[in-house]
């Protein structure tokens, strides 16, 4: 049938086919470019960052004191700092981010849905900033009586803002995992004699639990790369967080350390490959959560579970 | 009506059900006999699946439904306000055309409903998911594999695991819409003799496409059709040998007999 028209009018579907081919290549040429930058970006990575690797000995790499004025280059309490401020986010987020997306999917009535998912996009879009500035003069003040500690920059208030910041992206993931959980299973939970809360927390949620792994992946993805808000709220002490009580102290993450001493490091020195280290160990940490993310939605797919 | 001799077990008396604005099925009266098997044929659209869907209200998680007139279930009225209907589903079950087995295990599925409904617990829950995969004819097939996803199984054993689920939470009706219509012949043959050895115990009412099945199967037989409305009608109602070997309407009639397709 394509060719019989072809056939009949030659001009127009010649012309067709050309604009058909540019357009082609025109998104291979991006597509491919993207992937370039991509691929640039990392290179320089390794060019800025592999040297420390060199220049200083594993031993010291992972000691315990960041110390650059005295040649210190321990990167063990910044890395520990990411983890403890990024896994406690996620901890306090994800149940606050699943039961959001279920009131959302399954409680609220359509009006309020329309209202909240907006809304929720708009919470993605607040420059970290401003999240860090309101953290710092309201959440830090809050958690400092509370503690009634020293200071209210703590690893905890970190936790806290990126929780938040994290937030969006774990509703609307949680929110489509519920949404691709069939009806049917919906209905055979009701029809079964369970109310609707029995039937979401017992069918509907497992049935999505693979999207709520990603979505907590990808949470997490987002709070490890955060760098502005957890600035300007951890207290930026870097300093071995090994204990339970380390929680309400200040801590420095990777991030913060490479935005708060890239302005004032010699360009090709020993302190500036070091930041470009961590920015390459950074990067290698968001690449393996977002790998993990990506090998579950694939396993979800081959098995099918979801139609 | 129908029903004679045995107990009825549902009354319903004026049926409407309206979808927003939309007339799906007018006036319907019937008796539905207690432990017999009830089939409802005729074309689609004609209201069979709302019909059903209104014996345990699962109308009501369709936004825009609305029921009139009665419906008796053992004398009481389930459509009354105030009606609890968690518990009336759990009395009269539900299985669906397409076999819904949850994404977990072949004994979780079956336990969810005794466990939700805290009917049971460790020994007497795993008895009570061997007796409803034995009611259900399932329990040879995956006695050794109850740990096993219940997506693995065929789309027949998922349809027969479905049964069993619905069974152990002890219902006293089991509705099936269409439930052999996603199934291969031999499948669909072991559900119907599964249907007539269940019908000892429970009352059953089955919406289904195929008149053979319903002939083969059933007690008692309602036909809808579409009115000049485009409402579904019960156009005729009476026992199986009646309504397939002397029909009363015409309507029937031409449909048993393949005029309308
Ligand atoms: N969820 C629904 N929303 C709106 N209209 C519906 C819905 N389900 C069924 N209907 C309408 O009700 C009528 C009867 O449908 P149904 O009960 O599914 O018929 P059957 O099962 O006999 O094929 C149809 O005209 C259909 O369009
Ligand atoms: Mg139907």
């Amino acid at each position: 049938m394509k060719q019989g028209r072809g056939g009949a009018r030659g001009a127009p579907a010649g012309r067709t086919r050309w604009s058909e081919f540019a357009i082609v290549a025109l998104i291979r040429v991006l597509g491919f470019s993207t992937v370039g930058f991509v691929l640039l970006i990392f290179a320089f990575l390794l060019r800025e960052g592999l040297p420390v690797f060199f220049e200083l000995p594993a031993s010291t790499l992972l000691g315990r004191l960041w110390y650059p004025t005295f040649g210190s280059f321990g990167a063990l309490p910044l890395i520990l700092g990411s983890l403890l401020v990024t896994l406690l986010a996620v901890l306090i987020a994800l149940p606050l981010g699943v039961a959001s997306a279920v009131f959302i999917r399954e409680v609220a009535p359509r009006w309020a849905r329309e209202v909240l998912k907006p809304l929720i996009e708009v919470l993605a879009g607040i420059p970290s900033v401003v999240l860090g500035f309101f953290g710092m003069s309201v959440v830090a003040p809050l958690v400092r009586q509370w503690l009634g500690a020293p200071t209210g920059l703590t690893a905890f208030t970190g936790a806290l803002v990126l929780a938040y910041m994290s937030l969006p992206t774990i509703i609307s993931v949680a929110e489509d995992a519920l949404d691709a959980v069939p009806r049917g299973y919906r209905d055979a939970g009701l029809a079964m004699g369970a109310t609707r809360w029995q039937t979401t927390w017992r069918v509907v949620v497992p049935a999505g639990r693979s999207g709520v792994i990603i979505a907590g992946m990808l949470g997490m993805g987002r709070a490890i790369g955060e760098t502005m808000a957890v600035m300007m709220v951890t207290g930026n002490a870097a300093r071995l967080p090994l204990d339970a009580a380390a929680l309400f102290k200040p801590v420095r993450t990777m991030t913060a350390t490479i935005a708060a001493e890239m302005g004032e490091v010699a360009r090709g020195g020993v302190h500036y490959h070091a930041l470009f280290g961590i920015g390459i160990l950074l990067f290698v940490l968001t690449f393996l959560i977002n790998l993990a993310a990506a090998r579950t939605i694939l396993r979800r797919r081959r098995k099918g579970g979801l139609r | 009506m129908a029903g004679d001799g045995a107990g009825v077990k549902f009354t319903v008396r004026e049926l409407g059900v309206r979808y927003g604005e939309r007339l799906a099925l007018r006036d319907v009266s019937m008796d539905i006999a207690e432990k017999k098997i009830t089939a409802l044929i005729g074309p689609s659209g004609c209201g069979k699946s709302t019909f059903l869907r209104c014996l345990n209200r699962m109308n009501d998680t369709i936004s825009g439904a609305r029921a009139r007139g009665r419906i008796l279930l053992d004398g009481a009225d389930i459509l009354a306000p105030g009606t609890d209907v968690v518990a009336l589903r759990q009395r009269v079950g539900m299985v669906f055309q397409r076999p819904n087995p949850f994404p977990q295990s072949v004994f979780d599925n079956v336990a969810f409903g005794p466990r939700v409904l805290g009917l049971a617990s460790g020994r007497l829950l795993a008895s009570l998911v061997e007796s409803g995969l034995r009611a259900a004819d399932l329990w040879d097939e995956v006695k050794d594999g109850l740990a096993q996803d219940a997506l693995a199984l065929s789309l027949g054993q998922q349809q027969r695991l479905c049964i069993a689920r619905t069974i152990a939470v002890a219902p006293e009706v089991i509705l099936m819409d269409e439930p052999c219509s996603a199934l291969d012949p031999i499948s669909t043959l072991r559900v119907e003799e599964l249907m007539r050895t269940l019908a000892a115990r429970y009352t059953i009412v089955i919406v289904t496409h195929n008149m053979h099945q319903a002939a083969r199967v059933s007690d008692f037989t309602g036909f809808f059709w579409i009115g000049e409305d485009q409402a579904g009608l019960l156009a005729e109602y009476g026992a199986t040998a009646q309504v397939f070997t002397r029909p009363r309407d015409r309507r029937t009639e031409d449909y048993i007999t393949g005029r309308f397709g």
